[in-house]
């Protein structure tokens, strides 16, 4: 890592660096029921909730660590492990599942060799099928990173990845 | 929307739009005007609804006829141009004209009745001079400085609206139960946690249209007696959030919201809570738990939020239809909008069109409507001219209706009378390739993963419905399990804790009740008609058709396919698994399931 080639090392802080912990919990500070929005606001900075960062938030906001990880286990957005460079979501509501999102999803599968919730060994990719996002006419959605791509085809999904495979490759020369 | 004699183009630039590829419309739009340098305005606008045209774009003449243009892409920049500058029309992008609804897919339109829409796709979100000159902030000025609370209340009683979350419960009785209860303070909130896969009409309200709902919110915090409101959206609406922030700042800025608003002395102001994903924060009370901090679990009720709600004060929680109507009702009068609907549901209902429907959208349509005039007058039937088999309403919660119910009306008795709800307004279309048992496992996998965990007969009774429908769709059924389906359903139903699980079972029970003969093809006969459920399927080449292309030996991930280059391929069922990758793959559409 010692390149800095890796995207989420610019992206997120690193968790031995509580500095941008601290202006999380001031932003707060005083806020009724604000448990939700600091750890949201954390795991936008870091990335993920790793355990230093939950002990620090528990200590600074006046929480017991288990009321944390008791909400950071109960809402499918907070992840307690980090997630590769590009995080695919496959959509998995009505629309799409009966457009054949099944086979959206295997198909990724075939091609990163992980499947639901992993991360591929070299970190670029973490996969994850999601619920209903609501463009429900261009189904079958993924959202890579920030990129919707609708109306997909199994035979296309390559395609869509490679793009993402192609940009890091790059970087990395 | 053009005034100044000049032509505009308007974008649609909405979640659905930006993901069919709108963004890159626009940059090509904006780089085309000032490169040919177009005395042409450009703006943007949430979802007019036309999602299965997206991108689109919308031409406003300065005579004053519009004309809708869809399927864009960057490359037909240059043409769209030069036809607008020109005064002309593009024949055969058309999607629809103000000047020959016939035209294009107008009819689309011609066949709604848009109230709650009434402002989405026509003018630009992030706006609020947009909106106020479409009228807008009127009705919450009128209902603050020239009407009491109990006015107010009264007048939306006499709407008739009802919930449009899913429940139906009158809404001016809400608020009466609300505006009664005694509190030092009172909360409103906003329910945008639209978490019904298949429902976005609270994401397209949002984006297209946020000042509806804020000014909706006005009124009706002032009704109740509420000086906090609260929105709570889902994380999963990043661009109905970042709308929301722009139109709330615009309000405080213009003293809309904060204090002595109007130039009264009432004081109004929101916050916006962002939701972290949980379906289940659609229940009340969970989402109260959910803004409070803590896990979303919802809880028995009496005590209702209306006397105990958030932080214990007197809450009232509508859904964002709901308040997107209420500006309206206000300045048009409740017995206006009763004049729409049926004799127990009153006014209009935003439907999300999608699934197997050839125009999925946004579909606003008077109460009483039937179901069929919806999906074919409107959605314009299915797609590829394959059959109808059945519409399932209102997500999770809802159920399957066959061809033979397509006459019901859109109306929330007669609804829940065929075992479906109304819901959120979801519609999905199903065809003769969608397993009707394969979708309830569906559903039911959803609501177990989404069940809190608080109560047992849906913690475990979903676990083991969703064991059983498993089992079903891997040819495994026993021919006692429809009967044990059925016991769970009705004991889930009768024992849980809230409408998640007391609805959960919805969906199996209407597919056992119109469609058994699909259940008893999977137990008894180990057959899927539908060509769905992967163990009770043969995927099989068609060797009339195929042209020996190879395309689906390359992306089968188990080398089950062969055959000589050019020649008919054939599939080895003994190493396929059935995972009908190759079919979307072959260009002949030569493999099939059966």
């Amino acid at each position: 890592m010692d390149g800095e080639t890796c995207k989420c090392s610019q992206r997120f802080a690193d968790v031995d660096d509580l500095g941008p912990l601290q202006e999380i919990l001031e932003r707060y500070r005083g806020e009724k029921g604000a448990l939700i929005p600091l750890l949201q606001d954390a795991q936008e900075a870091y990335g993920y909730l790793d355990e230093k960062i939950m002990r620090a938030l528990a200590k600074g906001a006046g929480y017991q660590l288990s009321q944390l990880y008791g909400v950071a286990t109960f809402y499918t957005q907070f992840r307690l492990q980090p997630i590769g460079e590009h995080l695919i979501r496959v959509c998995h509501g009505t629309a799409c599942h009966v457009a054949g999102a099944e086979l959206i999803s295997e198909e990724i599968y075939n091609i990163l060799g992980i499947r639901d919730g992993e991360t591929t060994p070299d970190r670029k990719f973490t996969v994850e099928t999601v619920m209903c996002v609501g463009a429900c006419s261009l189904s079958p959605i993924m959202i890579v990173d920030e990129d919707t791509h609708g109306k997909l085809k199994p035979a296309n999904v390559r395609k869509v990845l490679k793009r993402y495979m192609g940009e890091s490759e790059e970087r990395e020369e | 929307m053009s005034g100044n004699g000049r032509t505009k183009l308007v974008l649609g630039y909405g979640t659905c739009g930006i993901a069919a590829g709108a963004a890159a419309v626009k940059e090509a739009l904006e780089r085309e005007v000032s490169a040919g340098g177009y005395d042409l305005e450009l703006d943007i606008a949430g979802c007019m609804g036309f999602c299965f045209r997206e991108p689109i774009v919308e031409v406003f003449y300065p005579d004053g006829r519009s004309v809708v243009y869809g399927d864009l892409t960057p490359k037909k920049v240059p043409q769209l141009l030069q036809a607008a500058a020109a005064g002309e029309v593009l024949e055969e992008w058309v999607v629809r004209r103000s000047d020959d609804p016939t035209a294009g897919e107008g009819d689309f339109l011609a066949n709604q009745h848009r109230i709650v829409l009434r402002n989405c796709g026509r003018l630009n979100p992030e706006s609020i001079d947009e909106y106020i000159a479409r009228g807008g902030y009127e009705a919450a000025r009128k209902a603050l400085t020239t009407m009491t609370p109990e006015e107010i209340i009264d007048e939306v009683s006499k709407s008739g609206l009802r919930g449009r979350g899913g429940a139906g419960f009158p809404t001016g009785t809400k608020w009466g139960f609300a505006r009664r209860a005694k509190g030092d303070q009172k909360y409103l909130v906003c329910n945008a946690d639209e978490g019904d896969p298949g429902a976005f009409m609270d994401r397209s309200v949002l984006e297209g249209d946020p000042h509806a709902v804020i000014e909706g919110m006005i009124i009706a915090g002032y009704a109740i007696g509420a000086t906090q409101g609260y929105i709570y959206c889902r994380a999963e609406y990043p661009l109905a959030l970042k709308r929301l922030d722009i139109a709330i700042a615009a309000c405080r800025e213009r003293g809309f919201l904060g204090e002595g608003i109007f130039g009264t002395d009432w004081n109004f102001d929101i916050k916006i809570k962002k939701g972290a994903g949980a379906f289940v924060c659609g229940e009340e009370t969970a989402l109260i738990a959910s803004i409070e901090g803590k896990r979303g679990m919802p809880r028995p009720r009496p005590p209702f939020p209306a006397n105990e709600g958030l932080w214990g004060k007197p809450t009232n929680i509508n859904n964002v239809e709901t308040l997107a109507a209420v500006p309206w009702i206000i300045a048009h009068g409740g017995e206006k909008y009763a004049e729409l609907g049926t004799e127990k549901s009153k006014g209009t209902k935003v439907f999300c069109l999608a699934g197997k429907v050839r125009r999925s959208g946004l579909a606003e349509v008077p109460m009483g409507y039937t179901l069929r005039q919806v999906i074919f007058d409107v959605g314009g039937g299915v797609r590829e001219g394959k059959e109808f088999k059945a519409v399932q309403l209102g997500g999770p919660s809802g159920g399957c209706l066959p061809a033979s119910l397509l006459d019901t009306p859109v109306d929330y008795e007669a609804i829940t009378a065929t075992g479906a709800i109304m819901g959120s307004g979801g519609m999905i279309v199903a065809d003769s390739s969608t397993c009707m048992v394969d979708l309830a496992r569906y559903f039911l996998s959803f609501t177990q993963a989404e069940s809190c965990g608080k109560c047992v007969p849906c913690r475990l009774g979903t676990k083991r419905m969703l064991e059983i429908l498993t089992r079903i769709c891997e040819g495994e059924g026993e021919p006692e399990d429809l009967e044990r389906l059925e016991v769970l359903a009705a004991d889930i139903k009768a024992a849980s804790l809230c409408a998640l699980g007391g609805t959960a079972p919805n969906p199996v029970l209407t597919t056992l009740k119109y469609f058994r003969n699909e259940y008893e093809d999977h137990i008894f006969h180990h057959k899927c008609t539908a060509g769905v459920c992967p163990a009770l399927i043969t995927v099989k080449i068609n060797r009339d058709l195929c042209t020996g292309c190879g395309a689906c030996a390359k992306i089968c991930p188990v080398e089950a396919i062969t055959g000589e280059k050019k020649e008919p391929h054939s599939i080895d069922p003994d190493t396929c698994i059935r995972c009908k990758l190759c079919l979307s793959r072959c260009p002949e559409e030569a493999i099939y399931a059966e």
